[in-house]
């Protein structure tokens, strides 16, 4: 059982939890996952570590409530315990001093670039963040963002705030030259943002976040197609080249369960879901 | 001079095991084999003929005294007949419902030879059965050690490596990477055949002789195996398994509905999708199921897509009936069921839709050359024969390899060229202190040669922890 020691509601739908799971908190670096399980009729679901202390003993991650899962998350307290959480899992990012890093986050996956800008800080790099939501009032984390990055730039799908779109990074990248460009986010900002760096020849990671079951390589249903090589999200990433990733079949497989997937929300609601977990 | 008594004939054919109608079962995920009586159980026993010399004995990879407790269960002590198989085996229970006793001690029965042999298997689990209906008896704990082992993976090896060592004394603590113990009779085996209840409990015992488990701790990530050695523990066993799908490599393979056979049966098994969505973990089940491979996995996967609803499940492989590895009860099984078969075709391609999800997938037919290195007949393409199968879900069933994580965080560790740890015949590794057994050593294999190995390697851990 791992308790929650505390809980934030970072932006409408989008909550923080740090949880206390000591040996973890020993051994996560950035860029790996863990894998949680609410209860004995839960499923597993992987989610993005986006800090750790060891000093507290405890783990942090966000999450975004769109499903059934998230939303059952979403309604635990400060207190209350997770049934089971795997983690580290993964293979760790390739820190160290690369020169100059381009940043670019979305969503719910601005909380793990977070603690990427804080080690690639301490590894000295010069960073230029660029970070972006749908709306305004899904972004979170600005000023912690900002004051890891020498470059700052928002942007917003509706242009609520910041840029409109993500076009404007065509812009960055002709005035400046990275040595190196990490994504985080939606699959399809990912693959974007992969586009626009090939020209320019910049090694371009992404962190893939397809569909996992066990999260440890037993599955494969989180198989990606890398340079046409069939690999596993889990334990082959979930860093991968993203001028080598074939985007598009990510797309139409994290679509596989969506049917399921609303069913399961549909059943939990009128179950009561919400109203009965309260808060 | 006394008379001699008229010897009783003994029946040469073994009491039928009841089942579940085949029409019925189909739809449902009960236990198939619904065990025999009391009164069936004493009439299979009274056809042990009490062998002076056992054959039995010799083929069961853990050794278990098998006239003895059948002589106990034909006296009625069932009690006894329950300890005495818990000599050699921690899970009787188990291993009477899945081992595949006509390969192993049945196959030595000299009844056999005059008719069926005896139904050791179906005895092993009345005796268990009756035991865990009434209470397990937990054996007197020996004197502790203070040595400290560590034991990767709760599957069937682990938990027998952990058994024997806490019967020793030992303190053992075992680490599973999933979220419950059993490793493949959690996540690979359906209910139908082995029961979940049956494997909790029969964790429990083991949990009972002072073995603590910790569920949620992947090797290799959390602690790597050097780290264990440092730090608390005086000898580690890896028993890691094979449970890593194999996939074919052929084009169209990530469409959607198709799964591997790993992928279907941990979401049925593990997470118990056929109860979604009272259990979250979704499952998508088509009307035309093609299940690849002709195995023990196979049959399960099959059998599990048949429960789920769909209209037809086929099963494609790509050798002869003759040729299929799995246990022939099964296959008989699947059959009842209404699971058909296809032989001697092997997919070329899956066919997708405009969504991205399979419709079809072409095969070449097969036909059986000379014997390979596995002394099978060699299947070889028929030029010119491909063909078209209609199929909206498809389980690639082809084979399982060893799990690589602890192989690749483990430096001076032996491995072959398969990816499985080196040992000697006892278990033991290139690394001192370090023992490996079932799967991870042998490549894919049964429940119960993991347990010998188990029980081989627990002999050679308290060797070594006696001598250091």
């Amino acid at each position: 059982m791992y308790r929650i020691v505390t809980k934030k509601e970072l932006a409408p739908k989008i909550k923080f939890f740090e949880v206390h799971a000591s040996e973890m908190a020993e051994k996560a670096k950035p860029g790996q996952f863990i894998i949680l399980i609410i209860d004995e009729k839960g499923e597993r679901i992987p989610l993005n570590i986006a800090g750790y202390d060891s000093a507290k003993g405890t783990v942090t991650f966000v999450f975004n409530e769109v499903g059934k899962t998230t939303q059952q998350l979403g309604l635990l307290k400060e207190g209350d315990c997770i049934w089971n959480i795997t983690g580290p899992l993964g293979v760790p990012s390739e820190i160290k001093n690369f020169g100059n890093v381009l940043c670019v986050a979305g969503g719910v996956m601005i909380a793990p670039m977070l603690l990427q800008l804080k080690a690639l800080r301490e590894a000295g790099n010069k960073i230029t963040t660029v970070m972006g939501a749908r709306i305004e009032q899904l972004l979170f984390f600005e000023e912690e963002m900002k004051a890891l990055s020498d470059k700052f730039y928002l942007a917003t799908d509706d242009g609520s705030k910041g840029n409109k779109g993500l076009d404007f990074l065509k812009n960055i990248l002709e005035r400046e030259k990275f040595d190196r460009c990490i994504t985080m986010g939606p699959v399809i900002m990912m693959k974007d943002v992969s586009e626009m760096t090939k020209p320019f020849k910049i090694s371009t990671v992404v962190t893939l976040t397809p569909v996992m079951v066990d999260g440890m390589g037993m599955c494969g249903v989180c198989r990606v197609t890398v340079s046409g090589k069939m690999k596993f999200g889990c334990v082959d990433g979930p860093e991968f080249d993203g001028h080598c990733v074939d985007f598009d079949e990510l797309i139409s497989r994290q679509r596989m369960f969506l049917p399921e997937e609303r069913l399961s929300s549909l059943v939990w609601e009128m179950r009561g879901g919400r109203a009965c977990g309260g808060e | 001079m006394a008379e001699s008594k008229p010897r009783p004939k003994i029946k040469k054919e073994a009491v039928k095991m009841p089942k579940q109608e085949p029409k019925a079962r189909g739809r449902n995920f009960n236990e198939v084999a619904l065990g025999y009586t009391e009164q069936q159980a004493l009439e299979e026993a009274s056809r042990c003929l009490q062998c002076p010399k056992p054959q039995c004995v010799a083929g069961c990879p853990v050794g278990i005294c098998i006239p003895d407790f059948v002589k106990l269960l034909k006296e009625g002590k069932y009690a006894e007949a329950a300890e005495k198989i818990k000599e050699r085996n921690a899970l009787p229970a188990i291993c009477g419902r899945v081992c595949p006793q006509e390969e192993q001690c049945q196959k030595f029965c000299i009844m056999g030879k005059v008719g069926e042999p005896v139904s050791i298997g179906r005895l092993e689990r009345f005796v268990a059965d009756w035991e865990r209906s009434r209470g397990v008896k937990i054996p007197k704990k020996t004197k502790p050690t203070g040595r400290k082992v560590a034991v990767v993976g709760a599957g069937p090896a682990g938990l027998t490596v952990a058994a024997e060592l806490a019967k020793l004394g030992h303190s053992v603590i075992i680490f599973e990477a999933l979220h419950l113990p059993g490793g493949v009779l959690v996540y690979g085996i359906p209910e139908f055949r082995l029961p979940k209840s049956i494997v909790r409990a029969e964790v429990d015992y083991i949990e009972k002789l002072g073995v603590e488990l910790k569920p949620g701790y992947l090797i290799g990530r959390i602690y790597t195996i050097p780290e264990m050695l440092k730090s608390q523990f005086d000898a580690v066993f890896i028993g890691t398994g094979a449970g890593l799908p194999a996939f074919m490599g052929v084009p169209g393979e990530n469409l959607g509905g198709i799964y591997s056979a790993n992928e279907f049966l941990i979401r049925v098994n593990l997470m118990k999708s056929y109860a979604f969505p009272i259990y979250d973990t979704p499952i998508r089940i088509g009307k035309h199921v093609v299940v690849i491979g002709g195995g023990n996995v196979a049959m399960d996967s099959a059998r599990s897509a048949l429960r789920l609803g769909a209209e037809e499940v086929c099963i494609v492989y790509r050798r002869s009936r003759e040729e299929m590895p799995a246990r022939q009860e099964e296959i008989e099984n699947a059959e009842e069921e209404g699971i058909m078969c296809k032989f001697l075709a092997n997919p070329l391609r899956f066919i997708g839709d405009e969504k991205g999800w399979v419709k079809a997938m072409e095969c070449i037919c097969m036909e059986l050359g000379p014997p390979d290195e596995s002394g099978r007949r060699r299947p070889i393409p028929v030029k010119g024969s491909e063909f078209v199968m209609d199929t909206d879900t498809v389980i690639v069933a082809t084979g399982r390899t060893p799990n690589p994580i602890i192989q690749s965080t483990t430096e001076g560790l032996a491995v072959t060229k398969w990816g499985t740890i080196v040992t000697d015949e006892n278990g033991k590794t290139s690394i001192e202190g370090v023992y490996a057994g079932g799967d991870i050593v042998t490549g894919e294999a049964t429940v119960i040669s993991a347990m010998g190995a188990g029980k081989k390697a627990a002999k050679a851990i308290h060797e070594y922890l006696t001598k250091k």
